[in-house]
C-alpha cells in the first residue's frame, strides 16, 4: 500500500452512518462503545445497529398500512360499532412502560460494568414482556366474554389484527432479550446485543402507546 | 493494488457440495440462486402468455393439460393472473435486484459479502417457497386463482362463488404473495445495511458505481412497499378465512348469492396495492436503470454523463414513486381534485426519467461506441424506455384514462417500460457480467442474432396493442369474437400472436448461448471490457471471500474513461494515482 495517499472522502466513509470516528479504533471490544470499528479487526458492529434501525423502518410501514386501513374504513361510517376496551389493557400498558425503564436501568448498569444488576434487570424486562404479552391475551378473552369476536365488527376485527401483529413483534423482541441476555453470540458484542435490543423494545412500546391510544380513541 | 484489512472476518469457504450450493450464505451464489429462480419463472410465464395468445386467436385450437384440449375463460384468467404474478414478481422484482444486485454489489463496494449472510439465505429460500406456493395452486381442486395479479377485491375476498380457482386457488396466491413480502423485507434490509455500513476505503457515496446506487434506492421502496402489501394481504386472508369484512360491502350479490358481509370497501384494497404497486414497478425499473448506465458508459467509453443528476434523479423518482399511486384508479370514482393531484404528480415524476434519457443520450452523444450485445440490449432498453414512458404520459391525463384504462393501450405501455425494457436490462446485465460470473465469454454472433429478433419483436407485438385500446379493446377478455366491435381487430391480434411465438422462438438462442457458453465459451480475461468498477479488479472466478482479504482502496469515481492524458482509456477505481499509466 502506497503510504497515506490522501483520499479526500475517506472521513466523509467512515462517517457516513452517524459520527465520524478516526479509523484508528481496534474497535468492537467490549464496554459500550460498539461503533468504533474502524476498518480493521473485529466485525464491524455498526452494521447491527444499522440492520435493526432499518427493519423498525419495514415494521413502522406494516402498522402504518394497517392503521391507515383503520382510518379509512372507520371512515365509511355506516356499520362501525365501537367495542368496550378490555379494562385490563390499561394495566398492560403500564407493564410495557415499565419494561422500558428496568431495560433502560439494565444497559445503565451494563455501561457502567456492573454485569451482576445488568442480568437482573434484563430478566426483569423480559419478564414484564411475557406479563405484557400474558395480559394481551387476557384481554382477548376479556373481549370473546363480552362477545366482540373476529369478525363481529370491524373495529373488532382491527382490534384483533392491531395487537395480535404487535404481540408477535414483541414475541420476536422477547426472543431476542432472551438471546442477548443468556444465548452465546458469535459475531456481535454483547454490548452491541443490548443496544439493538433496546432499540427494538423502546420502539415496540412506543408503537404499543400509538396503537393503544388508535384503539381507545378510535374505536 | 493497494489494500488494508478486511472490515469483517472473513469465512472459511465451506466444504461440501450442499453447503456450497445449496444452503449457501455466499452472495454470489445466492445471487446465481435468485437468477436462476428468476429463469425459471420467466420459462414457465412465457409458455402461459404462447398458450392464451394462441388461445385467442386460435379458440378452437387443442392445448394440452386442459379439459378437453379447450381453454375455458377461467382458464384464460388463470392463465394471465399466473403470468402476470410470475413476471411482476418472480422475475422482475427478483432478478435485476436479488440476483444480479447479490452477486456484484458486494463486489462492487469492495465489500466480502452481504451484511447479513443468514439472512440473505433465508430471504432466498422464502421466495423460493413463494415460488413453490404459486405454483402448487396449479394442481388443487378448483386450480390456480383467476383474479389477476392485481388481486382486486371484493372478487379475490369471497372465496369460492366468485369463480373457480378463487378458493384455495387465491388462498394459495395471497400466501405466496405474503411470503413474497417477506422474503423481499429481509433482502432489503440486506441491500441497506451493505451499502450504508461495508463499503471500502475511499468509496463514497458520489463515487458509487450507478449500480449501487440503483440497488440502493430499490431496497429503499422495497422495505417502505412490500410492509404495506404484507398487511394489505393479511386483512385479505382474514377476509377469505375469518369472514371479517375489510374488503367485502354489505350485502354483496354475488352470481345470485348474497353475502352477510358489513360495510367494507373494495376501494380500500385498491389504494392499499397500488400503494405497493406502483412503488413495485420502479422497483422493477430503477436497478434497470443503475445497470443500463453502467454499460453504456463502459461500452461509449464515456463518463456518465450528468454523474450526480443521475443519482439525484434516482433518488427523487424513488421519493414520488409513493405520491403516484392513485394513477391506477382514476376510474374508481376518485374525487376529481384527487384525480387531478395524482396526475400532477404523475406528469411530474416525467421529469427526472427525462432526465435520465437525455443522461444516457449524452453518454452516448459523441462515444467511441463499442457494439456488443451487452451495449446493444442497453440501446434497445433506452428506446423501450422512451416508447413505453410516452405512452404513460397519456394514461396520467385522467379524462383520457377514463377511456384507456383496462384497454390494451394499458398492457402495451407497461409492457414496453416495465416488461420489455426491465427484460432488456438483465439481457445486458447477463451479456455484460457473464464473463466474471462465469469465466467465459458468451458468444456475441448469437447475442447480436438474438438481440434483433427480441428488439423487433417486442415492437411487433407491443406497438400494435396501443392501437387496440384506442379501438377500445378490452384487455382479460377471453374471446375476441364475442363482441362485436372487436371482431374487425382480429388480424391485428393474429400478428401479435406470431410476432409472440416468434420473439420467443428466438430466446431459445439466448438459452443455448447461456447454457453452452458456460462450458464452451472462449475463455475470458479478468477484465474484457477494460472497465473500471471493482467487480473487474478480481480474479475470475471471483473468491470466495472476494478479495480474499485484499480489500481495495477507492481513489476516484466509477466511470473515469478516456481520460486525457492517461495512456489507457479506462482507469479502476482501485489504481493509486501514482500507478495511472501516463500517455506518451
Ligand atoms: C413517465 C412515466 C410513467 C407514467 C406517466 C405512467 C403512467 C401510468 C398510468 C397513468 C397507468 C395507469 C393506467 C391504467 O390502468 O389506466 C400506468 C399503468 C402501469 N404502469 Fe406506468 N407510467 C410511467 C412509467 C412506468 C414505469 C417506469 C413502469 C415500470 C417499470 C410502469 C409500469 C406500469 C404498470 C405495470 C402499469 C399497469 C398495471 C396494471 O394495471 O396491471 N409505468 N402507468
Ligand atoms: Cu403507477
Amino acid at each position: 500500500m502506497p503510504p497515506h495517499v490522501t483520499v479526500t472522502d475517506e472521513l466523509e466513509i467512515l462517517g457516513a452512518h452517524g459520527g465520524a470516528k478516526p479509523p484508528a479504533g481496534s474497535g468492537g471490544g467490549g464496554g459500550d462503545d460498539s461503533r468504533s470499528s474502524g476498518s480493521s479487526g473485529a466485525f464491524p458492529q455498526r452494521i447491527y445497529v444499522t440492520g435493526i434501525t432499518i427493519a423498525m423502518g419495514a415494521i413502522f410501514m406494516f402498522f402504518m398500512a394497517l392503521v391507515s386501513a383503520f382510518i379509512v374504513r372507520k371512515g365509511l361510517g355506516g356499520d362501525w360499532f365501537p367495542f368496550t376496551m378490555p379494562r385490563i389493557l390499561w394495566l398492560d400498558t403500564a407493564i410495557l412502560l415499565a419494561s422500558s425503564g428496568t431495560l433502560i436501568h439494565a444497559r445503565r448498569l451494563f455501561k457502567r460494568g456492573d454485569r451482576q444488576g445488568f442480568r437482573h434487570w434484563w430478566a426483569v424486562t423480559t419478564l414484564l414482556g411475557l406479563l405484557f404479552l400474558i395480559g394481551q391475551l387476557v384481554a382477548w378473552r376479556q373481549m370473546v366474554a363480552a362477545g366482540f369476536y373476529l369478525a363481529s365488527n370491524a373495529s373488532n376485527s382491527f382490534f384483533y389484527v392491531l395487537t395480535a401483529a404487535h404481540g408477535l413483534h414483541l414475541l420476536g423482541g422477547i426472543a431476542a432479550l432472551l438471546f442477548v441476555g443468556w444465548g452465546r453470540l458469535r459475531k456481535m458484542t454483547l454490548a452491541t446485543g443490548t443496544e439493538i435490543v433496546s432499540y427494538y423494545w423502546h420502539f415496540l412500546d412506543g408503537l404499543w402507546v400509538f396503537l393503544f391510544l388508535l384503539l381507545l380513541l378510535g374505536r | 493494488m493497494s489494500a488494508h484489512a478486511s472490515p469483517i472476518h472473513h469465512s472459511e469457504a465451506p466444504k461440501g457440495w450442499i453447503r456450497h450450493y445449496i444452503f449457501s450464505f455466499d452472495h454470489k451464489i445466492i445471487g446465481t440462486q435468485y437468477i436462476l429462480l428468476g429463469l425459471s419463472a420467466v420459462t414457465i410465464g412465457l409458455i402461459l402468455s404462447l398458450i392464451f395468445r394462441t388461445h385467442l386467436v386460435w379458440p378452437d385450437a387443442h392445448i394440452w393439460g386442459f379439459a378437453n384440449g379447450i381453454v375455458s375463460p377461467e382458464d384464460y384468467l388463470r392463465l394471465i393472473t399466473m403470468h402476470g404474478t410470475l413476471m411482476v414478481f418472480f422475475v422482475l422484482t427478483t432478478v435485476p435486484q436479488s440476483g444480479f444486485g447479490n452477486y456484484f454489489l458486494p463486489i462492487q463496494i469492495g465489500a466480502p459479502d452481504m451484511a447479513f449472510p443468514t439472512l440473505n439465505m433465508l430471504s432466498f429460500w422464502t421466495t423460493l417457497l413463494a415460488l413453490l406456493v404459486l405454483l402448487s395452486s396449479a394442481f388443487v381442486p378448483g386450480g390456480s386463482a383467476i383474479g389477476g395479479w392485481t388481486a382486486y377485491a371484493p372478487l379475490s375476498a369471497v372465496g369460492q362463488i366468485a369463480g373457480p380457482g378463487q378458493g384455495l386457488g387465491e388462498t394459495l396466491w395471497v400466501v405466496s404473495i405474503a411470503l413474497f413480502c417477506g422474503g423481499s423485507l429481509m433482502s432489503a434490509i440486506n441491500f441497506l445495511g451493505t451499502t450504508i455500513d461495508l463499503r471500502t476505503k475511499g468509496l463514497s457515496l458520489m463515487r458509487m458505481p450507478l449500480t449501487v446506487w440503483g440497488w440502493f434506492i430499490t431496497a429503499c421502496l422495497a422495505l417502505l412497499a412490500f410492509g404495506v402489501l404484507l398487511a394489505a394481504c393479511i386483512l385479505l386472508l382474514l377476509d377469505r378465512l375469518a369472514q371479517t369484512s375489510f374488503f367485502i360491502p354489505g350485502n354483496l350479490d354475488v352470481s345470485g348469492v348474497v353475502l352477510h358481509h358489513s360495510g367494507g370497501s373494495p376501494l380500500l384494497w385498491q389504494h392499499l396495492f397500488w400503494f405497493f404497486g406502483h412503488p413495485e414497478v420502479y422497483i422493477a425499473i430503477l436497478p434497470a436503470m443503475g445497470i443500463i448506465s453502467h454499460v453504456l458508459s463502459t461500452f461509449s467509453r464515456k463518463p456518465v454523463f450528468g454523474y450526480k443528476a443521475m443519482v439525484y434523479s434516482l433518488t427523487a423518482i424513488g421519493f414520488l414513486s409513493f405520491a403516484v399511486w392513485g394513477h391506477h384508479m382514476f376510474i374508481s370514482g376518485m374525487n376529481p381534485y384527487s384525480a387531478l393531484a395524482f396526475s400532477i404528480i404523475t406528469l411530474v415524476i416525467g421529469v427526472p426519467s427525462a432526465i435520465k434519457t437525455f443522461n444516457w443520450l449524452g453518454t452516448l452523444w459523441g462515444g467511441k461506441i463499442h457494439f456488443t450485445t451487452a451495449m446493444l440490449f442497453a440501446i434497445g432498453f433506452v428506446s423501450l424506455f422512451v416508447t413505453g414512458g410516452l405512452s404513460g404520459i397519456f394514461l396520467a391525463q385522467p379524462a383520457l384514462d377514463l377511456y384507456l384504462h383496462a384497454t390494451y393501450y394499458v398492457i402495451g405501455h407497461f409492457h414496453l417500460i416495465m416488461g420489455v425494457a426491465a427484460i432488456f436490462a438483465m439481457f445486458a446485465a447477463t451479456y455484460y457480467w457473464f464473463p466474471k460470473m462465469f469465466g467465459r465469454m458468451m458468444n456475441e454472433g448469437l447475442g447480436k442474432l438474438h438481440f434483433w429478433i427480441t428488439f423487433i419483436g417486442v415492437y411487433c407485438i407491443f406497438m400494435p396493442m396501443h392501437y387496440l385500446g384506442y379501438a377500445g379493446d378490452a384487455r382479460r377478455y377471453s374471446s375476441i369474437e364475442s363482441v362485436n366491435y372487436m371482431i374487425p381487430l382480429h388480424p391485428v391480434h393474429f400478428f401479435i400472436t406470431i410476432s409472440a411465438f416468434v420473439t420467443a422462438g428466438a430466446q431459445l438462442i439466448f438459452y443455448f448461448n447461456f447454457f453452452w457458453s458456460m462450458g464452451h465459451g472462449k475463455p475470458a480475461e479478468r477484465n474484457p471490457w477494460h472497465a473500471t468498477t471493482l467487480e473487474w479488479a478480481v480474479s475470475t472466478p471471483v473468491p470466495h471471500d472476494n478479495f480474499a482479504g485484499d480489500y481495495p482502496v477507492i481513489y476516484r469515481g466509477p466511470y473515469e474513461y478516456s481520460v486525457p492524458g492517461a495512456a489507457d482509456d479506462y482507469i479502476p477505481q482501485h489504481l493509486a494515482p501514482e500507478q495511472v499509466a501516463k500517455a506518451g
